[in-house]
């Protein structure tokens, strides 16, 4: 195949960013999105350019590293699919792909089309954990948990903090990732004690960082490679509501 | 002879008494005691958690973007624990058992005790952190097996348990953040230790994103960086995983312990073509219900459904009844390899085997089918029912094996192949994790020590988080109770500068270059070098080639390696460039390891040593030791030994038939 690209290119955070369009041949339905970028990447070096900065690490779909937003969409065409998991099957020969970072103003480029995401790390900071010292652990069998609530929390705990809800959304909202980790505490014994204390806060944080409000516009799940429920965030509305209402 | 400082005693005894008698250090001193850690997967975000919360001063540092992707987020299948709740004669003698014969007897019985003592709570402490593990309707935990072993003792959440473990030790950590206890440092590399009379003091990094190099001091610097198998460019590790900091620790005094012990992990997804940048492990839980088969007749191009029964040759169940699919990851390897060589291999490289779940499909279909008192249910009613089981065990699994290969798992059986995965040698540590060099300790994958020469599934999760939760925290005292007087040392202290310099001409060096190849070109020859002779087998001919081969590769890439850019900006291609110059020395080593190892054992096979049946034949009364290597300028090593004596576990020929 050939495929014309258009790549959103920035030296760093301070300067303008531009597209620039290059051209790739011999693509084949087997590579993966980023090994044509490998190839792209191989050829500027060779022709003395600079090569396309993006992130990535394990490609196989759970570090949530990768961060493209192609064609319009956070990770591609494929659903319930990251950027390193989407194969060139999905496209023919040439196919025009646009490729730009995620755009919010709480994820600042570094460089072409990668962003500095630390924003989450600081989230989960705020509450996204259970404060239980290493070695004051029960018997683990000791707390049993009903199978739905269990696969419920699992569900929800499957986010990979890529940070396609916030690109996908149109107020750059982090409710879908921060709804997933409240839910998957809130549904679980262990994560009572600190429930309330734990919504607030990370939704006070959310809002430090610059995150846009939610407006249930349901981008966040449609593009969520994890397939991240849209119920979290309703659970998260309503545990920051019992929060608010229950407080001293 | 080197000292592994073992406890005296029974074995049952010697981790508690250790505990028992260890120095402490007491709280208002820990909070003097500054301790680095680099590294965030399981086992650096456990060892940084537990400290900060012990009060110790933490420094934690990762070049990924955050401490979260570190690659122990893509172990699949579990966790084993000697927790015995399946009633089935799991204890922690069995999991010790089953791990020293799973290593093939070059592990420490010592160590392996401990590991099987604390991997219960481990189970505990993560469960307590929210950790959403598979559980019956009960509401109790669930079990699945794994190779090796005759008990179900593996944890799980579905297949994603090294996710759902990082992510309960990345909550820890990110709550010791938040209390000031750790300072963390995103997108930033360790590029040399920095040693003070002989102890490690610090370190130099850089920070990725600016270029900057940074001096860090620390009473104490724990190496939790991983494993090396990205060495042979293809493997199941991450883009990024690298042994630069194990390596630069190396260069400065320590061991290097069985550099040639790698993994190659049985079922993975064939190479497609010249493209490919990675390799997609298919989770060993699969060979639970999945069945290894080839054509009988070389060279079949058939359809693998078009192909009866009685012409499949289902290798593994004919030559290990006992085990059938469920051998060790090093035995299956081998066997795949054994038969796509002579001509039986599938698919369009014909170097691949089968892993086929239709006979499972049917089994589960009929039992559902049971479940629901439809006894005249037609095949085709029994083959979706089945199928909607097989979805709920490995979904995301046959999913992923869909959108990479564009074949549908439920209907044709998988293509498989061996490939890289685990590193069983790293840096030589003693029973308390420390290194040659005092103060620096290796922990996880990145240290040599629990898993012999082949480690069992579902035991890397256990052993990096054992290290980091359990035994780190009272190891270190020992050490940090004689260093309450060491001052922090100030950061312009000769040490820091002349260690600073010595990393700036390294990056000047390469950036000055400016030849004609990219780095991945480099690391593309190495990991062919690697792949073809000091793989999954290795012959005295092969290894003497390949140290010839990449020592002048390595002259090349320092006079011909190309690299865009400048090192004062975000530079992906500079951060490479730096990996895989260490990569091409310690391969040379690799090498040299496997040809002094003239035995077969665990995923070492050596040709020369294999028995009538070409099984791995060990040499015990030759090679039952550690082999520790210590750097002595370029290219050059001189091995150390460290006896390894079997006081309970007696080696024999290790059989699954």
């Amino acid at each position: 195949m050939k495929l014309t690209l258009k790549v959103w290119r920035q030296q760093n955070s301070q300067e303008k960013g531009r597209f620039e369009t290059y051209q790739v041949s011999d693509v084949s339905k087997d590579m993966s999105f980023l090994e044509v970028f490998d190839v792209l990447n191989e050829r500027l070096i060779n022709e003395g350019k600079d090569p396309i900065a993006f992130d990535h690490d394990c490609r196989e779909g759970i570090c949530g590293m990768c961060s493209m937003y192609i064609n319009g969409r956070a990770h591609g065409p494929w659903d319930e699919t990251t950027t390193c998991q989407l194969h060139m099957r999905a496209y023919n020969d040439g196919d025009t792909i646009v490729v730009e970072p995620w755009r919010a103003a709480a994820f600042p480029v570094i460089k072409d089309l990668t962003v500095d995401r630390t924003a989450f790390d600081r989230i989960i900071q705020a509450g996204g954990y259970i404060s239980v010292n290493t070695g004051n652990a029960v018997d683990a069998n000791a707390i049993p948990i009903d199978k739905h609530d269990a696969d419920a929390a699992f569900a929800a705990a499957a986010c990979i903090g890529c940070g396609a809800c916030v690109a996908a959304c149109k107020n750059s909202s982090a409710m879908l990732f921060t709804s997933a980790k409240v839910s998957q505490l809130a549904l679980l014994p262990q994560g009572h004690p600190e429930r309330k204390q734990r919504a607030l806060n990370m939704v006070a944080q959310m809002d430090k960082e610059g995150f846009g409000s939610c407006t249930n516009t349901g981008a966040c799940e449609a593009e969520c490679p994890k397939g991240i429920s849209l119920t979290n965030i309703a659970r998260l509305n309503r545990e920051v509501l019992v929060a608010g209402l229950s407080s001293e | 002879m080197l000292n592994a400082k073992i406890p005296a005693g029974p074995l049952e005894t010697k981790w508690s008494k250790y505990k028992s008698t260890v120095k402490l250090v007491n709280p208002a001193n820990k909070r003097k005691l500054e301790v680095i850690v680099i590294g965030t997967g399981l086992a650096g975000a456990s060892a940084a958690a537990s400290l900060a919360e012990l009060g110790y001063k933490v420094k934690a540092f990762c070049f990924q973007d955050s401490p979260r992707r570190a690659h122990s987020i893509a172990a699949q299948g579990g966790i084993n624990a000697a927790k015995n709740y399946q009633n089935d004669g799991d204890s922690v003698f069995r999991l010790f058992y089953d791990t020293v014969k799973g290593g093939d007897y070059r592990s420490r019985e010592g160590n392996v005790y401990r590991l099987a003592e604390v991997s219960a709570s481990i189970i505990d402490q993560c469960v307590a952190q929210g950790v959403p593990f598979a559980r019956e309707y009960g509401g109790l935990l669930s079990n699945r097996s794994f190779g090796g072993t005759q008990v179900q003792r593996t944890f799980y959440a579905a297949g994603q348990t090294g996710q759902q473990l990082l992510l309960g030790a990345y909550s820890a950590l990110q709550r010791q953040v938040a209390l000031g206890n750790v300072k963390m440092y995103n997108r930033h590399e360790m590029l040399d230790i920095v040693t003070v009379d002989g102890k490690a003091r610090g370190i130099i990094a850089r920070d990725l994103v600016s270029g900057k190099l940074e001096r860090h001091f620390g009473h104490a610097v724990l190496l939790c960086s991983g494993g090396y198998g990205n060495v042979f460019f293809l493997s199941t590790n991450a883009m990024g995983s690298n042994v630069t900091a194990a390596w630069k620790a190396h260069k400065r005094g320590a061991y290097f312990g069985n550099p040639c012990f790698t993994q190659i992990h049985p079922t993975c997804i064939p190479v497609s073509g010249d493209h490919q940048s990675k390799l997609t492990l298919m989770s060993e839980s699969l060979r639970n219900d999945g069945r290894i088969w080839v054509p009988k007749k070389k060279d079949d191009n058939r359809k693998a459904t078009d192909i009866p029964e009685e012409e499949r040759d289902y290798y593994l169940e004919r030559r290990y009844p006992a085990f059938g699919n469920l051998v060790p990851r090093d035995v299956a390897s081998r066997a795949a390899k054994e038969r796509c060589d002579e001509g039986y291999g599938v698919g369009a490289s014909k170097m691949a085997v089968y892993l086929d779940f239709a006979e499972a499909i049917l089994r589960y279909g009929k039992i559902e089918a049971g479940k629901k008192g439809d006894d005249n249910a037609g095949k085709e009613e029994i083959i979706k029912l089945g199928k909607s089981v097989v979805a709920e065990k490995y979904g995301n699994l046959f999913d992923m094996y869909a959108k990479i290969t564009g074949e549908n798992p439920y209907e044709t059986p998988m293509r498989i192949y061996p490939a890289v995965h685990y590193t069983m040698g790293g840096l030589w540590v003693d029973y308390e994790l420390m290194t040659t060099v005092p103060g620096l300790y290796a922990l996880g994958e990145a240290n040599f020590s629990d898993h012999g020469a082949n480690r069992l599934g579902a035991s890397a999760l256990m052993q990096g988080l054992a290290d980091g939760y359990f035994v780190i925290p009272y190891t270190i005292g020992n050490y940090l109770a004689d260093e309450l007087q060491t001052k922090p040392i100030p950061l312009d202290h000769p040490a820091f500068v002349e260690t600073e310099k010595a990393v700036q001409d390294q990056l000047d060096k390469l950036m000055s270059i400016k030849g004609q190849h990219s780095v991945d070109h480099f690391h593309k020859a190495l990991g062919k070098i690697m792949w073809d002779k000091c793989g999954m087998a290795r012959n005295e001919k092969g290894l003497t080639e390949a140290i010839g081969e990449i020592q002048a590769l390595r002259a090349e890439f320092w006079q011909n390696v190309r690299i865009p850019g400048s090192q004062h900006e975000f530079n992906p291609e500079l951060e490479k460039a730096g990996r895989v110059a260490d990569f091409l020395e310690l391969g040379e080593l690799m090498c040299k390891d496997a040809l002094q190892r003239k035995e077969s054992c665990g995923g070492h096979f050596r040709e020369e040593s294999q028995t009538e049946e070409g099984e791995a034949k060990r040499n015990d009364d030759n090679f039952s030791f550690v082999a520790a290597w210590e750097y002595k300028g370029p290219g050059s090593s001189e091995l150390h030994k460290e006896a390894l004596t079997f006081d309970i576990v007696h080696p024999t020929q290790r059989s699954y038939k």
